[in-house]
């Protein structure tokens, strides 16, 4: 339910008339949106057009990437972006939500304010940065633990292969290091907005502290939960520099954590510039606006888990 | 004690710990999103610090070879790409925001909601191929406004989710408060709401200058890069320190290198101090429920 | 409250950018600033990364040297470059590889090609404990890119290199993920060499390499062949000298193993002298020459034959002539190999012969 509109008429007719502006201009900045979201998605499709033309649903599906014959298939880069995004949140929604929670209400004030700041602070960093500091730091670190895990749980496919240090493990930890910030603040300040009252509520029935946010705050925080992690998950499906840097940047489907990859917007950002065959770049474009259809799914199913999970969520509580 | 006092006090051991492991998952988890940070801070001041100095702001870039130099008109130039993409992307994302928190319940806000999320996830390369193939290219040439279209673009979705989520959940109590004491529902939204609401909605614009302030991919297509002063922002590139670094990591010199790490530095702290002046400016934000 | 909150906000925001405005005016840099308006021209320019160190270098010492002109460079790759180029967004693009014919035709006006510097693409590996260079030829390297040669001891190796105890360590192969001139100079190499090579992959700027991981960048090859042992990588000549990564010598096409230096390269530019006088886009990968490092390369500069804008046509004539002569001196510090001769007195009458209006440009000689 909306704030309710008030229905004013006559006297009043003139505040209606500066209300009714209001709710124009917003609507139309709101537009703007999905305007620059159609001409985007117009302008990836018209430059796609012969590739399109040339490769039809058989692109979905193909795993040949050759530039030489202009030959293209895109299928081990969907897979690359699906693994390391889902990899990415995985790792980072507990720790981003624990780290909310921690925030929003078990730190004393003195705490809340500095540790917010760092960890918005990992929102900073340039994703070069990320890349680089993946390169030189984290895959030489994970080295040895990859090779712990292949020599352990080698059983499993997640942990074959050669420990190269660098390859889908790495990209997904960059990428949920990368993710966390957004995730906490946006939680912790949905997690701050929840009346007190909710949890005064819970604390009168005699709940302990977690008892309290795992009932009514986390109930009425929910949906503001899922748009931080939708805007995380955004932000992993789409990140380019630092992922290029550390996945290995070869186009193949193995299962294994160890095994280099590929993601869609890795192959755009390295081949894009320097791509002057007619096919090869209209094959890259084809690659985006794939990209925009996976987002467009991958926020599709997100958005029917948070309908069917959060259809008991109390908006606009009245109190 | 009896059997039946034994039941209760049980459950209310299991329950306290439960609190308690509760505790300990949060601690755990704060600090383990504070670990990369300190991680990667600890690697570029151990890279970087060395070459921060006064010459870094206040000189232009040298060429290899050539000791001293620095970026200060990289540091300009973010600052002025920064501004102009919040003048293209805060409007959008704010006013958008509100919308759909106000008047968006209806398939318009839906719609509006779908699109910004997958906004998001479109690569920052794709938005400069974007705004390359309908600003750079018009205008003949990059320039500052190209950067900043990009660059605003990207901020949209952020800033917008954000001030959604946090203007839905003031209370109802608020704006019937207002309401009630005669004030036209657009002063309710903007005096009232947005005030309760105005702590989350910075985190969220302070979120998106993050993000964009860091970013190399679109601005390197849009505004170039220049080893001069230019402020010209409708002509010509600009310079900024994403695409420095961009630029010095990837050559083979150790000394670029180093500054690209120094530049890193500076960028975060850049960052930093803009969201304690900012949260600073709007402290006394109305907790009326904590 | 609030408005108060809301102008202290304001007056941060305002003091940001009046700083900012400040700075800019205050100009502490060690340039002179430039005079508005008389004669202060602006070039812009985009393209290969590789040359992009030595440009800015040039850069620097052609304002210097002429205060009035500043030249601003993307180092956005060939490919980029070229398209900016096409669009007119900038005033001249550079390139690794030449412009092929169709690609020409592409282009809205006829475009020169002006070499400025050569390059060489070193083999880089790691084996600690090599008491000297490795050696391999082509054939070789076009075997172990091909996935065929798996361990370092493998016959083949071993032939090449008798004095040397190969270990018994699997080859992790890096090649580029991006596209690069780097790239097309290296494979266009092999291609030259292995007829296998051309079967199964071909040459390009991006292909479809049958083994190995991509690095991003001749650093995220670099980077990758520094820290796995008994990998092998190709970069850029300076890469591997500022790395202090090891590199291999190569056979040439005179069969004597020559090692990536900037002589042999300058060697490999000058074989080619004769046959550039015709065509400038000339590859002398796999040159004749007796002290020609097989993987060489050069990097172009590409401009319109006929300029749109007088005095930015004027300056950059100026500019051209000037990279040839000073320019070149500037080259070899920082690893780049300057043009022979030849390969100069050919560039200075390409560029004498560039017109605005069909007007030569080139008033004095």
């Amino acid at each position: 339910m909306s704030a309710g509109r008030p229905r004013r008429r006559g006297r009043l007719g003139r505040a209606n008339l500066e209300d009714r502006a209001f709710g124009w201009s917003t609507r139309l900045f709101a537009l703007c949106v999905i305007a620059i979201l159609a001409l985007l998605g117009y302008v990836l499709a018209r430059a796609a057009h012969p590739a399109l033309l040339m490769f039809g649903w058989g692109f979905l599906s193909s795993s040949v990437w050759d530039p030489v014959r202009e030959v293209f298939g895109a299928w081990p880069f969907i897979w690359g972006t699906l693994l390391s995004s889902t990899l990415a949140l995985l790792i980072a929604v507990p720790i981003s939500l624990g780290a909310a929670v921690f925030l929003a209400e078990l730190a004393p004030p003195w705490l809340r304010n500095p540790i917010s700041f760092l960890v918005e602070l990992l929102a900073a960093v340039p994703s070069v940065v990320y890349g680089l500091w993946g390169l030189f730091v984290l895959a030489p670190m994970l080295r040895p633990v990859e090779a712990w895990l292949g020599h352990r749980l080698g059983f499993l496919p997640f942990f074959q292969g050669s420990a190269y240090g660098i390859g889908m493990l790495a990209a997904g930890l960059i990428l949920a290091i990368m993710i966390l910030p957004i995730i906490t603040a946006v939680s912790r300040e949905v997690l701050l907005a929840v009346p007190r009252t909710q949890r005064e509520a819970a604390y009168s029935l005699g709940a302990t502290r977690w008892e309290a946010i795992r009932g009514p705050v986390l109930r009425y925080a929910r949906a503001g939960i899922m748009g931080a992690v939708i805007l995380g998950l955004g932000r992993a499906l789409g990140e380019t520099m630092a992922v290029t840097m550390v996945i290995g940047n070869t186009p193949t489907t193995s299962l294994s954590l160890f095994s280099p990859a590929y993601t869609m917007p890795s192959v755009l950002a390295n081949e894009f510039a320097e791509a002057t065959g007619k096919l090869h770049s209209a094959a890259l474009m084809e690659i985006a606006l794939l990209l925009f259809g996976v987002a467009i799914l991958v926020n599709a199913v997100a958005r029917l888990l948070l309908w069917s999970v959060g259809r008991g969520a109390p908006r606009g509580v009245r109190e | 004690m009896t059997a039946q006092a034994k039941a209760p006090s049980l459950r209310l051991a299991r329950r306290k710990a439960a609190n308690g492991l509760m505790w300990g998952g949060a601690v755990l988890a704060t600090l383990a999103a504070l670990v990369p940070l300190g991680l990667i801070l600890y690697y570029v001041a151990a890279q970087g610090i060395s070459s921060l100095n006064l010459a870094f702001f206040t000189q232009l870039p040298k060429p290899v070879g050539e000791s001293g130099g620095g970026m200060a008109n990289a540091v300009v130039g973010s600052l002025i790409l920064v501004g102009l993409a919040s003048l293209v992307g805060l409007p959008i994302g704010l006013l958008g925001g509100i919308y759909l928190a106000e008047f968006g319940n209806n398939r318009l806000g839906w719609a509006i909601r779908f699109a910004a999320d997958v906004l998001s996830g479109v690569p920052s390369i794709v938005i400069g191929m974007f705004v390359l193939a309908l600003v750079v290219i018009p205008m003949h040439g990059v320039s500052a406004v190209a950067g900043g279209c990009a660059l605003g673009l990207m901020m949209v979705p952020i800033a917008m989710r954000t001030t959604e989520e946090l203007v839905r959940l003031v209370p109802m109590s608020l704006r019937e408060g207002s309401l009630a004491l005669g004030a036209t529902h657009w002063r309710t939204i903007v005096k009232v709401v947005m005030q309760a609401a105005k702590g989350g909605v910075i985190t969220g614009v302070l979120l998106a200058i993050a993000r964009i302030a860091g970013e190399a991919a679109p601005i390197l297509f849009t505004a170039g890069s220049t080893q001069w002063w230019n402020l010209k922002v409708t002509q010509g590139p600009m310079s900024s320190l994403p695409v420095q670094i961009y630029l010095y990591a990837g050559s083979p010199f150790e000394e670029w290198h180093r500054q690209a790490w120094a530049a890193a530095l500076v960028l975060v702290t850049m960052v930093l101090l803009l969201s304690i002046a900012a949260r600073y400016a709007t402290r006394g934000r109305m907790r009326l429920v904590r | 409250m609030p408005r108060t909150t809301l102008r202290t906000l304001r007056l941060c925001l305002s003091s940001l950018v009046a700083f900012a405005l400040l700075a800019g005016c205050a100009r502490q840099g060690t340039h002179p600033p430039a005079q508005p308006g008389a004669g202060a021209v602006s070039l812009n320019g985009a393209g290969a990364t590789f040359p992009y160190p030595l440009y800015s270098k040039w850069f620097s010492e052609y304002h210097t040297a002429n205060p009035q002109v500043q030249i601003s460079y993307q180092s956005i790759g060939s490919g980029g470059g070229i398209q900016a180029l096409k669009n007119r967004t900038v005033d001249f693009g550079a390139s690794d590889a030449p412009l092929s014919d169709e690609e020409m035709r592409a282009m809205p006006a006829p475009v020169v090609h002006i070499p400025t510097v050569a390059g060489a693409v070193v083999v880089a590996y790691r084996l600690p404990g090599l008491t000297r260079p490795l050696r391999l030829d082509g054939a070789v390297l076009a075997t172990i890119y091909l996935g065929q040669i798996k361990r370092w001891n493998d016959p083949k190796l071993a032939a090449l290199n008798p004095e040397v105890n190969l270990p018994d360590l699997a080859i992790a192969v890096a090649h580029r993920s991006d596209g690069s001139g780097t790239t097309y100079l290296f494979t266009n190499y092999l291609a030259a060499i292995s007829s296998e090579w051309v079967k199964a992959v071909g040459a390009g700027k991006s292909v479809n390499w049958p083994v190995g991981v991509g690095g991003k960048g001749n650093e995220g090859v670099a980077g990758t062949v520094k820290q796995l042992p008994g990998a092998i990588g190709y970069v850029e000549l300076a890469y591997a000298k500022q790395n202090a990564l090891s590199y291999a010598e190569l056979r040439n096409a005179a069969d004597k193993f020559v090692a990536p230096t900037v002589a042999s390269t300058t060697a490999a530019a000058a074989g080619a002298v004769e046959q550039m006088k015709g065509d400038v886009r000339v590859s002398i990968v796999n040159s004749p020459a007796p002290d020609a490092y097989p993987i060489s390369g050069f990097t172009y500069l590409l401009v319109y034959r006929d300029q749109s804008d007088k005095t930015k046509g004027e300056v950059l004539t100026k500019f051209l002539g000037w990279a040839m002569k000073e320019g070149q001196q500037s080259a070899e510090p920082l690893g780049y190999a300057p043009l022979p001769e030849g390969v100069v007195a050919i560039n200075q009458e390409a560029i004498r012969k560039l017109t605005f209006q069909g007007k030569p440009l080139t008033s004095e000689q």
